[in-house]
């Protein structure tokens, strides 16, 4: 890669744009790092976001009006509230609450730091999207097809995963899509309470380099791509989970 | 009920009752199904013959009378349903098979799901079913890719691969184009001959007349006539049911 650190310095000789995260070895190990936390943090919410949405729509059929109620709360409360607003209540809410531990140096610091607010926060955030998205593929199960499966003796775990889970993806993973694209974006509002992704450490980039007009750019670029990747991904996912005769392909 | 019906009694229905809202669909129902007997119920649409075997294997709940399978009662709040559903077969109009699935593993799923049989077992079942139903080949097609008839006949042996004591069928045919009725009905003709006990609500009245053992007239969720094919097509003697027969034959 050395060719492309040459032609960034010649570039910034030349004309004065500074990209320094690709021939400063300090910028690009702190620019790699940015991106590698921005991929685990969207991983990590992508993951719990969904385990969320699956547990809650099967939740918000159960028998008990005590369940269906908390999750209704549940999706109410995140859908209707703004994220950074979520952050801040339960980083420095609710996580002021919570007792203290000793660290290693003997200091007490908060049992939750700020990455696991991080991933709590966005993924409750998604995951109250994700209820209602896999609550609309559930519903538009024929209860004929459930009714098949109960008559074979299913109990109601068994036709959630085996039959109305698998056909209710497929019903709404063009809305899951969007929820979940729109889930990576929103990783950058852990900067806001310090997580080190990588608007946060593209922020710590332009203030010792003073490239601001170049890092804005990268990050817009960046994330276009990084967005991209998982569109593909979903894409592929979409056209592999397509059946003969249903849905889209019965036409 | 008519002299010669011997043998256990499988599926028993007694003064069953069964309302949505203030329709009374099932006004006292009352009949006795025995093992190896196949019974038709037919009926103008609106009798209430669907909710009749609905009710049987416990989809729809009954308001009051008793219905008991294999000694089970249905009504009783402790029952096992999901005891009662292995053992009852049921096939619809619109066959609801799993369209996520071939048909090999529509056959398959529930023998490895709700009876916990191996999966090598499960699919020699699965297997051998298939092609009782004359389907060979067809293993690895979706249901999308499957005639209606085809279809049917997937969720015929979807049900045998369960070893139910008794096989409900809701209109089986009704959605079907006439050529591939004939299909689904040879494999009903199959299984009443292999001495399955079958209870078909059905518009087939060639078909009725031929397989049944028993039939059963329905109109206004009740029991109006009932008698042996022969007999029942020959005598019927209620003016409802020579009128539907009038119209139908």
């Amino acid at each position: 890669m050395d060719w492309l650190a040459d032609a960034a310095r010649s570039l910034n000789e030349a004309t004065g744009i500074t990209l320094t995260y690709l021939y400063d070895g300090y910028d690009g190990g702190r620019f790699l790092e940015g991106i590698v936390n921005t991929v685990l943090l969207s991983l990590a919410c992508l993951s719990a976001s969904l385990v969320i949405g699956v547990v809650g729509a099967f939740a918000r059929g159960a028998k008990s009006a005590a369940v269906r109620w908390l999750v209704g709360g549940y999706t109410e409360l995140f859908r209707n509230t703004p994220p950074l607003v979520q952050m801040y209540f339960l980083f420095f809410g609710v996580g002021a609450l919570l007792p203290t531990v000793q660290n290693r140096w003997g200091f007490e610091e908060p049992m939750l730091g700020a990455w696991a607010w991080a991933i709590i926060s966005l993924s409750f955030f998604a995951g109250a999207f994700n209820v209602e998205i896999f609550r609309s593929g559930i519903e538009a199960v024929p209860r004929a097809t459930v009714e098949a499966a109960e008559s074979l003796g299913y109990t109601r775990l068994q036709i959630y995963l085996h039959v109305v889970l698998p056909l209710a993806f497929r019903v709404c993973l063009p809305a899951l899509n969007n929820n979940l694209v729109n889930l990576v974006k929103t990783t950058t509002l852990a900067y806001a309470i310090a997580v080190p992704e990588l608007l946060y450490m593209s922020n710590q980039i332009w203030s010792d380099s003073l490239n601001v007009p170049e890092m804005m750019v990268t990050l817009l670029l960046l994330y276009v791509g990084l967005v991209g990747v998982l569109v593909w991904a979903m894409h592929r996912w979409e056209q592999a989970m397509r059946i003969p005769g249903f849905g889209r392909s019965a036409a | 009920m008519s002299a010669g019906r011997t043998g256990e009694v499988v599926v028993s229905l007694r003064d069953v009752r069964k309302s949505f809202g203030d329709v009374e669909v099932l006004r006292g129902v009352s009949f006795d199904v025995r093992r190896g007997e196949v019974v038709c119920v037919i009926g103008p649409s609106g009798s209430g013959k669907s909710t009749l075997i609905r009710c049987v294997n416990g989809l729809a709940k009954v308001n009051g009378g008793s219905i008991t399978v294999m000694g089970r009662e249905v009504n009783d709040p402790r029952l096992d349903v999901l005891a009662l559903r292995r053992s009852v077969g049921m096939v619809f109009q619109q066959y609801n098979l799993f369209p996520h699935r071939t048909a090999l593993q529509n056959v398959m799923m529930a023998q490895v799901t709700v009876l916990k049989r191996p999966k090598a077992e499960a699919e020699r079942v699965a297997r051998a079913l298939i092609a009782k139903v004359k389907l060979e080949g067809k293993e690895d097609a979706y249901p999308g890719e499957l005639s209606g008839g085809q279809q049917q006949r997937v969720a015929i042996a979807r049900s045998l691969a369960m070893n139910p004591e008794v096989m409900l069928f809701d209109e089986v045919t009704a959605a079907l184009d006439p050529e591939t009725v004939k299909e689904v009905l040879n494999t009903i003709r199959q299984l009443a001959a292999d001495g399955m006990t079958c209870i078909l609500v059905t518009h087939e009245m060639g078909f009725a007349r031929e397989v049944a053992d028993h039939i059963y007239f329905t109109d206004r969720g009740v029991i109006v006539e009932h008698g042996p094919p022969a007999s029942f097509f020959a005598e019927a003697s209620d003016p409802r049911t020579r009128e539907f027969l009038g119209q139908i034959l």
